[in-house]
């Protein structure tokens, strides 16, 4: 049963990249706890502009945990405290009546703010550019059943592929590493035979890229681990460093 | 306006060879002379903009999204139908084609139909290759499930997360020819407008949501995929940025626009629980191959749903539908459960609501094989109710999901805007008037994957197309007209807000022109929602500035054309005086309540064409004619 109850929201307003922000008040009042996350802050923005206040800009679209759009740094942690879910799909009867609930956008070298909670995550698309597809043409294809795929690996592959790209594990990781983001996609490709032939280079190069797109080292704090809405696993990690270290090691494209 | 479907001379199976054999070719040398701006990046734009690079063409491609990987398609749960017969259960090219045509109740085009089967396999052939990490059998080939309304198992999946899984091949791809230079992306853009010149299709106008400046693009093909409508409904299960703006842009500019009325409201959704609500959440219909839909045999019954017996139950669909039972076709299943509700025996807090039971599955098949197959959407329920489906029935209601009418498009995917081509949920091709489960994203990436790069080299190739520029006058009125838009919005600054206003623009469509529709309803629905119109223009407030990123105004901008749009749909809900799929006119049912078809009078696709701001459209009328699959009433009995 929905019960109603009453916040102190402290969220991060910044006019623009040049902006230096600061954080501002809000009451949110009579907020239904079958609410999710955005829609009390969907309440909160209807007020604002019905007071003639700029609403506060946040990203989100599918509001089911799928597209990863969503996300903000919610009393520390990004998309909230509750393990494994998106921001959008976190709801308010995990808070209680009188709560004070710190919002901020997810912060990281990589990821310049653009407007209040709204980032600028591109650096994740250039890290795919940089290798995270299988090369194949349309049309080259040959019958999809003439390659098996034992079903534990595929299983395995789906478990990495199933990274949303949210950006959640960079902002949490102290060192704003896009390592586990990045593992996953290595990892899942790497699993699959038809990811093989381009392993050394596809890992290689998504390494490097990673570097230049300013995001930080990994020093296993496992901080993205624990964030990640999707509960990506840190072997992902681990597979990524062998399959470094084997086309380092090997690879004629060094 | 004419409408000319081109569709090709021969055989029903030989007609897509052909065609392909009569198109131009593009000189491989020239086609990178060729700009191709692609609006959308969902699994049609994305599959178009990758294999439009592949051949070598200059590509541009936009999306709202900050990157391309998050456009609706991403959302889609169940699955992708192909015709591999992999379980030897009888399956054929020839079958998928007989089955869409007759789940799309008579409304599609056979021709069309036909080549979305056969390029059904080439798909998942695809896919795999790019590393889908499809679902697989032990012996390590890939796994099938039956899926709503099929009697066969042709879906292809990737547990509860097909959509994007698919999408992420695409986008991978796509993110491939960025890499390779192929294609220039531009993300956080939307197309308010398409640049005509001299009658053909040649840019488009763009704001860039970072900061609002308004931006032309010149090419010499415009590709929409800019997705379905549902969301002038609003509440509905597509994202919150799918809007029919590009689209209605593109009717105002001469693309007729078919169908509109042709919307599907899916039977499996998590009810509606509040005010403040801002979508609806599918639940995927897969859960009914194994999920049993029940209500209480008597109204009014409030009992929880563990101390009703077995013989105080009401399994509907099984009742009804003996063969089908719970796997009748969307449109049947919304209906049955809306007349169960309308009959006061609805469960949960607001009585629109109907049980989805695991409990015999799980007793049948264990715990574990349920949770391997539908553990995340059992979490996902979870999450959203704070209900356990494992211990207590899902509630699911009806919601509107997909749009089945769309921009008119002939069999090459262009519309009656010459040089504008249209894929996916925008157009109204292969569907009819009712989508069968796990077709979509069949049909989204048949379109981008494996027509378009044909069709559009065949226009190109066969098209006198004179050089523009963004200097052109047509780029600086169109962009005008835009900014204008931008400025009387931010104008009104009055004292509603752009979601109130959307809020009730969308239940007033949800009531008279959703599951079941009067023309009393619609003639009323009409009158309304000119009135919100006016409320819309002179009451909204849109707070912040132009040049800026303001999500209010990119909202405002979707809604007001909404509101334009809704009159569409009504009024093509008016013309159809029949039922048909999920176009339900309750003047016009069989004596079991199913949808009754006109075919004498109907047996045609609507195109509507824009006639000018104060003037009613034009109805024109493409006929179907059906050689191969017999024009018969469904039975799912
Ligand atoms: C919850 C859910 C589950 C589904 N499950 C299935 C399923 O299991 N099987 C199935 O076959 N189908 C399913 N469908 C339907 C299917 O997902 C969609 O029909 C399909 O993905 C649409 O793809 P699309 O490429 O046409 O459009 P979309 O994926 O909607 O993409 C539209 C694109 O256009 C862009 N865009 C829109 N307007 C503009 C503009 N004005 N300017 C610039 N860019 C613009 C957007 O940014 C986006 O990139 C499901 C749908 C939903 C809602
Ligand atoms: S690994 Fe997890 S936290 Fe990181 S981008 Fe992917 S889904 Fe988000
Ligand atoms: S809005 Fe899509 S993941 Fe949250």
């Amino acid at each position: 049963m929905s019960q109603s109850i009453r916040l102190t929201l402290k969220i991060w307003r910044q006019k623009g990249p040049a902006d230096p922000g600061r954080f501002e008040t809000f009451a949110a009042e009579d907020i239904s706890t079958d609410m999710s996350f955005l829609e009390m802050l969907d309440v909160v923005n209807e007020k604002l502009i019905l007071e003639g206040r700029e609403p506060v800009a946040f990203d989100h679209d599918c509001r089911e945990g799928i597209c990863g759009s969503c996300g903000a740094v919610v009393n520390g942690r990004p998309h909230g405290h509750l393990r494994g879910t998106t921001l959008c799909q976190l709801h308010m009867r995990h808070f209680r009546d009188g709560d004070t609930i710190v919002i901020e956008p997810f912060r990281a070298r990589a990821f310049p703010v653009i407007k209040d909670l709204v980032v600028d995550r591109s650096a994740l698309d250039r890290l795919m550019q940089a290798g995270g597809f299988v090369s194949v043409n349309t049309g080259s294809a040959p019958e999809a059943n003439t390659l098996p795929v034992p079903s534990d690996r595929a299983e395995r592959a789906m478990d990495a592929a199933a990274c949303i790209g949210c950006g959640a594990c960079v902002a949490a990781c102290p060192n704003a590493s896009a390592m586990l983001f990045t593992s996953a996609k290595v990892s899942h490709l790497a699993l699959l035979p038809q990811g093989r032939p381009e392993a050394a280079r596809r890992v290689l190069s998504m390494v490097r890229a990673m570097d230049a797109c300013g995001f930080g080292n990994c020093s296993n704090h496992r901080e993205c681990e624990m964030t990640c809405p999707k509960e990506i696993s840190i072997v992902h990690i681990a597979r990524l460093n062998r399959e470094a270290l084997k086309a380092g090691f090997l690879s004629p494209e060094r | 306006m004419r409408l000319d479907a081109k569709i090709p001379g021969g055989p029903l199976p030989q007609k897509w060879d052909r065609h392909r054999f009569e198109l131009k070719l593009v000189n491989p040398a020239n086609k990178r002379k060729f700009d191709i701006l692609v609006v959308g990046t969902g699994l049609a734009g994305a599959s178009a903009s990758a294999s439009l690079g592949e051949l070598g063409y200059n590509v541009k491609t936009f999306c709202i999204h900050d990157s391309p990987r998050r456009a609706h398609s991403i959302a889609a749960q169940g699955g992708i139908n192909a015709a591999k017969n992999y379980p030897n259960d009888g399956d054929s090219i020839w079958r998928l084609f007989y089955d869409t045509v007759k789940g799309g109740d008579f409304r599609a085009r056979e021709a069309n139909v036909y080549r979305l089967a056969q390029i059904s396999n080439a798909i998942i052939d695809h896919c795999v290759a790019q590393g889908v990490p499809f679902a697989r059998e032990y012996g390590g080939l890939l796994a099938n499930r039956s899926f709503g309304g099929a009697q066969l198992s042709r879906t292809f999946y990737a547990r509860g997360q097909t959509g994007q899984q698919l999408l992420l091949g695409a986008y991978g791809a796509l993110m491939r020819q960025v890499a390779a230079g192929r294609v220039r992306l531009f993300p956080r853009r939307e197309i308010l407008d398409i640049v005509v010149v001299h009658g053909k299709a040649r840019g488009v106008v763009a704001r860039n949501l970072l900061n609002g400046e308004i931006e032309c693009h010149e090419g010499h093909a415009v590709v929409l995929a800019t997705g379905g409508y549902g969301n002038a409904y609003y509440l509905s299960t597509n994202a919150k940025a799918s809007n029919v703006t590009a689209a209605f842009r593109a009717y105002k500019r001469g693309a007729a626009f078919a169908n509109p009325c042709f919307t599907q409201i899916h039977p499996t959704c998590i009810p509606v629980h509040g005010t403040y609500q801002s979508k609806l959440t599918l639940m995927s219909e897969s859960l009914r191959n194994d999920g049993r839909v029940w209500v209480p045999k008597r109204a009014g019954d409030k009992r929880p749903p563990h101390q009703i017996p077995e013989a105080e139950r009401d399994y509907f669909l099984e009742r009804k539908y003996p063969s089908f039972g719970n796997l009748v076709p969307r449109d049947v299943a919304s209906r049955n459960v809306k007349e169960q509700c309308d009959q006061g025996k609805g469960v949960g807090e607001t009585g629109l609501a109907v049980y989805l039971d695991f409990a015999d599955a799980i007793r049948r098949d264990g715990r574990a094989v349920i949770e391997r197959k539908y553990g995340n959407l059992f979490q996902m329920y979870e999450k959203i109710t704070g209900d356990d489906p494992y211990e207590t029935p899902m509630m699911i209601y009806p919601a509107v999901h997909y749009t089945m009418g769309g921009l008119w498009v002939d069999y090459n995917l262009m519309s009656t805007l010459e040089g504008l081509f249209v894929l996916g949920e925008a157009n109204f091709s292969d569907h009819g008037a009712n989508r069968l489960g796990a077709s979509a994203l069949m049909q989204g990436l048949a379109d981008g994957y494996f027509i378009i790069p044909y069709t559009l080299g065949g226009y190109l190739a066969g098209t006198s197309l004179e050089p523009v520029s963004a200097s052109d006058p047509a780029f600086a009125a169109t962009a005008r007209e835009a900014e204008e838009r931008i400025r009387r919005l931010l104008e009104v600054n009055g004292r509603r807000t752009v979601d109130e206003l959307h809020r009730e623009l969308g239940m007033v469509l949800w009531n008279h022109c959703g599951m079941s529709r009067t023309n009393e309803g619609l003639a009323k629905a009409r009158a309304r929602v000119q009135e919100l119109r006016e409320e819309f223009w002179h009451n909204v407030r849109v707070p912040g500035a132009g040049r800026d990123l303001n999500q209010s105004l990119e909202k405002a901008g979707r809604v007001a054309d909404f509101m334009e749009f809704a009159e569409l749909m009504i009024l093509d809900a008016l013309a159809r005086q029949e039922s048909c799929g999920g176009h339900f006119n309750e003047a016009y049912q069989t004596e079991e309540n199913e949808a009754r078809r006109d075919d004498e009078r109907y047996c045609h696709v609507a195109a509507w064409e824009f006639a000018g701001l104060e003037r009613e459209p034009v109805r024109h009328e493409e006929p179907l004619v059906f050689e191969h699959v017999p024009l018969t009433q469904r039975s799912y009995k």
